[in-house]
């Protein structure tokens, strides 16, 4: 069904680096099994900062794979900041081009390649955390993620930016303000628009019995049946100031990726509609 | 051409030899058109009868109640639409299943957009619906409930008999989509009394452009195509003579059949099944009380479209209900529903088997299925984290 290039199917067939560096100098991990796509790059680096060893470990397509592959060929040899300068878009073209909808697995290569480099310089956890706000929770995609693709690939549409980040390929929720991103950045409408944005009206102080109504409201509403459709479910335990506690419940207890639901599904959500302040702990 | 070991028979079918035979002479020199007045064209239309009392005899119904139609797809949105039309413009509710083909449930997303209330009914791990849940669902303005037959994914047969006696004690039209079940279960609709059933030609070695669509004796069917008379003025246009011959052929074949291939393939996906289940640690199958040529199995911490594209190599065919293999980014709607995790659902292939698969196929696919897992667990991160 795909196109993939002889450079993409030869990338998957013998995939070169596979594996795993024993005390990298820099690991960075990114996506994960719920999203399809997952990838772990691991480097090592000589005295004068070069990348003398490059390895990666990828659940994912075709595409995933290859442009995992390809990654660690490019970056091997090249000194950190001659590796930065890798763009997504150079992954492709060394693999003679990726079909659309496939964009998302070299941007997911830059990721990891970002967070390697990251990893070995601040000695950040190299797991990426999501930073700022999420703007499509079905594959938790932050609105500076959607902003990096929408920039760095001269972005004009959705379904673009969909192929590049996955964001609005799942309900479809986020795309009015994948939209709103895609007019402002792309100058379409008037700069009024934008001070529109910023001049949203904060949701105002709750007293603490509001704040526990309404994230009763966006648990029954927002997330149960969301959970439910992978059967799982969500209980609410306690709320004490701002830490929102609950106890996942159905197939959510024996899932390996319960974090990952609560990261970027339970807490984003109760933090867009009820404070930008509360933090979701399991109990 | 390079060895093709075919295990994807629900996508769709080798046509039977015996039915290209039937079909050769309305593609060379009886060619006419079965509604004109010449005999060169109207004697045509006897072979049409034919097929149509042969498409009958396996559904156990009657000639009159077989209409001819483009394709299972077709069928479906005839039957909804045309239940529709006939229940009571009060009634806006419509019932359906999470499992549906999407022939269904796109009929379904549409109708919402239009203000109708669509009930979608969930399904449990093993793909089984509650049945006291249907009957729940079922109010006073309930038009039409769907339900397939055995769902093309994980090869689930629902429990149609039980199903249908609980609708129409409701007094509700039923139509099921039953394109995966025609010709390879029984399928009597002279004991199961739906109102409308669609099924395909190419899942049962018919040529693919053809389908029909059952509707019971009594029921008026507006025609969801409109123009000529064809199909007794239930579905316009010309009718695909060879296919719908053809269809016919592969009707009687199927009934001849169904037992010894039925029976065949078991054993086959049996072995297949075992065989993975032993060779290939951390996988499961889909689903339960299933068709006897379906087999979804998940692999954990791999993907299947680079499970699908190593088997390709291999001349393998078979499919999968990841979201990179499916045209959206989201997995199986299938398996989700069925509450697979994600874990498990990005890493499902389903092999479907025909009466033509061979034992030595099956045999090639167990040696070298454990390589191809293997080889895409080392590239994993997530086996490691485990190990």
């Amino acid at each position: 069904m795909w196109n993939y290039t002889n450079k993409v199917m030869e990338h998957f067939r013998n995939p070169k680096n596979v594996g795993y560096i024993k005390d990298p100098h820099g690991v960075g991990e990114v996506g994960s099994m719920a999203c399809g796509d997952a990838l772990k790059l691991m480097i090592k680096l000589d005295d004068q900062e070069r990348i003398v060893d490059a390895k990666f470990q990828t659940f994912g397509c075709g595409s995933a794979i290859a442009t995992s592959s390809v990654l660690t060929e490019m970056i091997k040899g090249k000194t950190l900041e001659e590796a930065e300068k890798i763009t997504n878009q150079d992954i492709v073209d060394y693999l003679g081009g990726l079909p659309e909808q496939k964009m998302h697995c070299s941007v997911l290569g830059r990721e990891a390649l970002e967070a390697a480099i990251e990893n070995y310089r601040n000695g950040t956890t190299g797991k990426r955390e999501l930073e700022g706000h999420v703007v499509c929770v079905c594959f938790g995609v932050t609105e500076n993620k959607i902003r990096s693709a929408i920039q760095s690939n001269g972005l004009t549409t959705v379904e673009q930016v969909t192929n590049y980040t996955k964001a609005g390929g799942g309900c479809g929720g986020c795309i009015p303000e994948i939209d709103e991103i895609l007019a402002e950045m792309n100058g379409k409408k008037p700069s009024k628009k934008k001070h529109a944005r910023a001049a949203k009206p904060q949701p105002k102080k709750l007293n603490t019995l509001e704040k526990i109504r309404l994230i009763e409201k966006t648990i029954e509403e927002d997330l149960r049946p969301e959970l439910k459709k992978h059967g799982g479910d969500l209980e609410l335990v306690d709320v004490d100031g701002n830490n929102v506690i609950v106890k996942l419940l159905g197939s959510c207890t024996e899932c390996g990726i319960s974090d990952f639901t609560l990261k970027t599904l339970i807490e984003p959500k109760l933090r867009q509609r009820v404070s930008s302040e509360l933090a979701v702990m399991e109990a | 051409m390079k060895k093709v070991v075919y295990l994807d028979n629900n996508a769709t079918t080798r046509v039977a030899p015996e039915v290209f035979e039937e079909m050769k002479p309305f593609l060379t020199d009886l060619y006419g058109n079965p509604s004109s007045i010449h005999s060169f064209g109207g004697e045509v239309r006897k072979f049409i009868d034919k097929a149509r009392e042969q498409v009958a005899e396996l559904l156990v119904a009657e000639p009159e109640e077989i209409i001819f139609t483009g394709s299972g797809s077709e069928s479906d949105n005839s039957a909804i639409m045309g239940a529709l039309e006939l229940a009571d413009p009060d009634k806006r509710h419509v019932i359906i299943t999470q499992v549906e083909h999407e022939a269904v449930l796109e009929v379904g997303h549409y109708l919402k957009g239009k203000g109708y209330r669509v009930t979608e009914l969930p399904v449990d791990r093993k793909g089984a619906l509650a049945l006291d849940l249907l009957a729940d669902s079922i109010t006073d303005d309930t038009a039409v409930v769907s339900v397939m037959w055995a769902n093309n994914e994980t090869g689930v047969v629902y429990p149609i008999e039980q199903i249908v006696e609980i609708v129409k004690s409701k007094g509700v039209y039923f139509h099921t989509d039953a394109v995966q079940a025609v010709g390879k279960i029984p399928v009597d609709l002279s004991r199961v009394p739906v109102d409308f059933l669609a099924l395909s030609g190419h899942k049962l070695h018919a040529p693919k452009g053809v389908g029909a669509l059952f509707v019971r004796n009594g029921i008026k069917m507006p025609p969801y195509i409109r123009g000529g008379h064809q199909e007794n003025g239930m579905r316009a246009g010309t009718e695909n003579v060879a296919g719908i011959v053809g269809l016919g052929k592969a009707a009687e074949l199927a009934m001849e059949r169904m037992s010894a291939d039925a029976a065949h393939e078991k054993r086959l996906q049996d072995k297949l099944e075992k065989g993975i289940l032993a060779t290939c640690k951390d996988s499961r199958v889909n689903g339960a009380n299933k068709l006897p040529n379906t087999l979804n199995v998940s692999f954990e911490f791999v993907e299947g479209e680079s499970i699908l594209l190593m088997l390709n190599d291999l001349g393998i065919c078979a499919s999968s209900g990841s979201a990179c293999t499916s045209g959206s980014l989201e997995p199986s709607h299938v398996l989700r529903a069925m509450g697979v995790p994600h874990s498990m659902a990005h890493g499902s292939i389903r092999f479907s088997l025909s009466r033509y698969t061979t034992e030595e196929e099956i045999d090639y696919v167990l040696e070298h299925m454990p390589k191809v897992i293997d080889r895409l667990r080392e590239l994993s991160p997530f086996t490691h984290q485990i190990a």
